[in-house]
């Protein structure tokens, strides 16, 4: 597996209050994000994910460590023609179009202005925002401006895409078409780093994940590795079974018209109220068994700092 | 390259600015005031109109350059805007240059806007185009593309109150400078006098830059005068303008 994206020990400080005083931010970070896959960068806010974006991208300098993309520095112009970035909150030029948004950032790329012209429209395309292309900026909702982002991080065709929080400031939909996008990025072979402290909606699409809290990497690897595959408990719902009956099988969760949900630890308990209900005549609405989530282990991770 | 459509997005955005029509306004209302400064004194009606004339052309374009220079660069990393530049295959001085060239442009289409306004109203006057007015308007734009590296240093570190403040300095400071020549040939020999010169070498003397008198009254400007100041105009931008990207080069940008 080749390795695009090499961090390597690397420390961050930044000087803080009225009379500087030195905070470490990231405490010896590293990581390696290999080709074609989606890499989630996780932890819970000012864990230090976009601190790490932006000593990636040369717009801070770590104290300390190393950086490399495709293999070269990381502050070679020549790394970073194959690179795409979406920040935080993107903030563009507002007083732009977007379609005169994005052909500026194509010519940053040296890209020829036949050829930029079919791609602004094919990226305007793809993040749905063709309506808007002749609307300013200034004028877009947050969740049109994460779109804008996006297409402006694609505008290179990049083989290494960086996201800051995604799904950031997006409806359900939205958040669904953003990672529609990004599994297909993964599609075209392309490498995506994604950061984020909303774990819902991500699990399903990473590959590998770090988890970083208070400028430490706790915890990373394959998620398949990260989280067991193992059942937790079992969610049933049912109707027709007293509370009493159910006493001592599971953890009763809650109760409303006539049903009942309860939460069961013991794969032999979930037999015996399998026959319970079929004794007594009583009817099963679900069944669901949890294994552990990803948010499960973050929560695990965080807590046992 | 990468300079030339930084610069060029730097001009959109710059002509974009509303204090650059009310500078604009304020020119064009001071050149044609000196009409009216001419009709009401006795004498030659038509130097006035020419004094008046440069010295707004002058002062406003120094306005412009210093009011919108010290907000480019700032206003890039307050956005948060350069976050996305600076992640595009460029270095940090193409960035900078780029902000510098774009308001340099800026700069010469304003100039162009205010000299025209100025060469109708002497043509309206005596009835003939005064190309040689260029001459001095030549030595404007000069130092009006030193002020604009000065302000753009400044706004590379500090804020846009602070830079204009600064950048206002640098302009006054420059005006005045050669009066300390003066002053230095008074002061007896000894250690003060060495720092006085000193002083005088490293401060900006825009007065090199100032052929208004010379050009209004029809003198001739021997042609080594006019290199050495030109010459010292390019030298001092690119003592300025290195200065800036030292700085910027190694800034954070949290
Ligand atoms: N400009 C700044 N000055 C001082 N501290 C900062 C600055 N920006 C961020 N921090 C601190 O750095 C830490 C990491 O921030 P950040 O990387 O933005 O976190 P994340 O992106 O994981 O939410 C936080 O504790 C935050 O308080
Ligand atoms: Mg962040």
């Amino acid at each position: 597996m080749k390795t695009v994206l090499a961090i390597e020990n690397v420390h961050k400080f930044f000087k803080v209050g009225f009379i500087p005083k030195k905070k470490e931010i990231l405490k010896g970070v590293s990581f390696a994000v290999a080709e074609s896959e989606i890499f989630g960068y996780l932890g819970p806010n000012g864990a230090g994910k976009t601190t790490t974006l932006k000593c990636i991208l040369g717009l801070i300098f770590p104290d300390r460590g190393k950086i490399e993309i495709f293999g070269q520095p990381h502050l070679e112009p020549r790394a970073k023609e194959r690179l795409g970035f979406l920040p935080e909150n993107p903030y563009f030029y507002d007083y732009l179009t977007a379609r005169e948004f994005l052909d500026f950032y194509a010519q940053l790329f040296r890209v020829k202005k036949d050829e930029r012209k079919e791609r602004v429209a094919s990226l305007l395309n793809l993040v749905g925002m063709d309506r808007a292309r002749d609307l300013q900026l200034r004028k877009f909702s947050r969740g049109m401006l994460q779109r804008i982002g996006l297409a402006q991080a694609l505008v290179n065709e990049p083989s290494l895409v960086l996201l800051d929080e995604p799904l950031g400031g997006l409806d359900p939909l939205g958040r669904k078409e953003i990672r529609d996008i990004i599994i297909r990025l993964k599609a075209e072979g392309k490498t995506v780093f994604l950061c984020s402290h909303i774990l819902q909606d991500i699990e399903m699409i990473c590959d590998r994940v770090a988890i970083i809290v208070d400028g430490k990497i706790l915890s990373q690897g394959p998620l398949t590795d990260l989280i067991s595959e193992k059942i937790l408990f079992t969610e049933i719902t049912l109707s027709g079974l007293a509370a009493k009956d159910l006493a001592g099988l599971g953890e009763s969760l809650s109760a409303h018209g006539g049903r009942t949900l309860i939460k069961v630890f013991h794969e032999e308990k979930i037999q015996e109220i399998l026959d319970l209900v079929k004794n007594r005549n009583a009817k099963i609405h679900s069944l669901i068994p949890r294994t552990q989530t990803l948010e499960d282990l973050f929560v695990e991770v965080v807590k046992s700092q | 390259m990468t300079i030339k459509v930084i610069a060029l997005n730097t001009f959109k955005e710059a002509v974009r600015d509303r204090i650059l029509y009310l500078l604009l306004f304020f020119a064009a209302l001071s050149i044609l005031v000196s009409r009216i400064l001419a009709l009401l004194t006795v004498g030659d009606g038509a130097k006035i109109i020419k004094d008046v004339g440069l010295a707004s052309i002058s002062f406003f374009g120094a306005l412009m350059a210093i009011l919108i220079g010290t907000g480019l660069v700032y206003k890039e990393i307050e956005k948060r805007t350069i976050f996305t530049l600076i992640s595009k295959p460029m270095r940090r001085h193409e960035f900078l240059l780029g902000k510098f060239f774009g308001l340099v442009l800026t700069l010469l289409v304003m100039l162009a806007l205010m000299s025209v306004i100025f060469l109708a109203l002497v043509f309206f006057h005596t009835f003939s185009v005064e190309w040689k007015m260029l001459l001095a308007i030549l030595y404007i734009f000069i130092e009006l593309i030193l002020i604009t590296a000065v302000a753009i240093l400044f706004s590379s570190f500090s804020t846009p109150i602070l830079s204009s403040l600064f950048s206002l300095c640098f302009y006054l400071i420059g005006h005045f400078s050669w009066s300390l020549e003066t002053l230095i040939k008074k002061i007896p020999a000894g250690i003060f006098k060495v720092l006085a010169q000193i002083v005088y070498t490293i401060l900006p003397d825009l007065e090199n830059f100032n052929f208004k008198t010379e050009v209004v009254h029809g003198l001739t400007i021997p042609p080594q005068v006019l290199l050495y100041s030109a010459a010292y105009g390019f030298l001092y931008t690119v003592f300025i303008l290195s200065l800036a990207i030292l700085v910027f080069r190694r800034r954070d940008f949290i």
